[in-house]
């Protein structure tokens, strides 16, 4: 299962690396020193933020840590696209396509339309572009999902309930 | 809203992380040929204008143990889709939520509600209450389980 995330392998993150994690999900403060800050409100020196934070990042457990920005407000737009991509050029195909800077992210998914990604561009002629190139360089028809209306954007995943991965795909 | 010089260069500096020191804004400042303080005023303006979300972590949900991850997406009466909608969001375990376009025969599904759970059997219990809340208006529905994350990299935008 090369493709499959080797779930046993993980170093999991431990319980106050989820409290962390959790806390950060309320956002950091715009104040001079904030890791200071969200230190104080979990019990833990500054210096012990910073390094938990960057251990995250390098494992993976976090994949990015700062602003999130929502450029719809300014103009972007984000596209659901979708692709029927035939098992034995799966991979060729995800190469091509998440080397383009604006694929935000990508997956596999078990459909007839087995790869869906995210374009994010900044305007929605860009966006158009980006997808008619993606149709282009694989030589397959882009089915894109445009946001018509957001309902709820957020994650109310409860990091801290339980520790550790349990069950499998 | 006009994104400005500024605000495409705080972008481009910050759009891939925070640097992780003790004044992380005052680092971002000096990239820029600015205050920390100049950093700190306009990300405060971008997120009361909505420009950004949020300053905070993104975590994988696999390493969370969140390893079903499925996108549900269902066919709903568009009388009472956004009226719907806005209730399926507001279920717990509902991360996304989103009215998109269909597109015949291929894809009849006009709701989209992204579930994460630590296995199927959770995503489909939640998928299962989505089912009752959208009731008669609902005709067609299925779940997308993804089986790998081939890229997660966030907006990138170009630097002019």
């Amino acid at each position: 299962m090369p493709d499959t995330p080797a779930l046993a392998t993980f170093a999991l993150p431990d319980r106050t690396d989820l409290r962390l994690i959790d806390h950060l999900h309320g956002g950091l403060p715009l104040t001079e020193r904030p890791f200071a800050e969200v230190g104080a409100a979990l019990g833990l020196p500054e210096d012990e933020v910073i390094e938990r934070l960057g251990r995250l990042l390098a494992r993976g457990t976090l994949t990015r840590f700062g602003p999130l920005f929502q450029i719809e407000r300014a103009g972007g737009q984000f596209v659901l696209a979708a692709l029927e991509v035939p098992e034995s050029a799966f991979q060729r195909i995800a190469a091509i396509v998440n080397q383009l800077p604006e694929v935000a992210h990508n997956y596999r998914r078990e459909h007839r339309l087995n790869m869906w990604f995210v374009v994010a561009a900044e305007s929605h002629e860009a966006a158009r572009a980006a997808l008619d190139r993606i149709g282009r360089l694989t030589g397959l028809p882009v089915h894109a999902f445009p946001k018509e209306r957001e309902y709820f954007v957020g994650l109310r995943l409860a990091a801290t309930v339980e520790e550790g991965p349990h069950g499998t795909e | 809203m006009a994104l400005s010089d500024f605000d495409r260069a705080l972008i481009a500096a910050t759009q891939t992380g925070l640097p992780l020191v003790a004044r992380p804004y005052e680092a971002v400042g000096a990239m820029l040929g600015v205050s920390g303080e100049q950093v700190r005023e306009r990300l405060g303006q971008m997120l009361s204008d909505g420009l950004i979300r949020r300053i905070g972590a993104v975590p994988n949900h696999y390493r969370l143990g969140y390893v079903a991850n499925g996108m549900t997406v269902w066919d709903v009466d568009d009388a009472q889709v956004d009226a719907l909608g806005e209730r399926v969001g507001a279920l717990p375990g509902v991360s996304h939520c989103y009215r998109r376009p269909r597109e015949r025969p291929l894809w009849p599904y006009n709701l989209f509600a992204m579930v994460h759970g630590r296995s199927r059997e959770e995503v489909e219990r939640q998928a299962e209450a989505i089912r009752t809340l959208l009731g008669a208006a609902c005709a067609a529905n299925d779940i997308l389980y993804s089986s790998a994350i081939l890229k997660k990299a966030g907006l990138r935008l170009k630097e002019n």
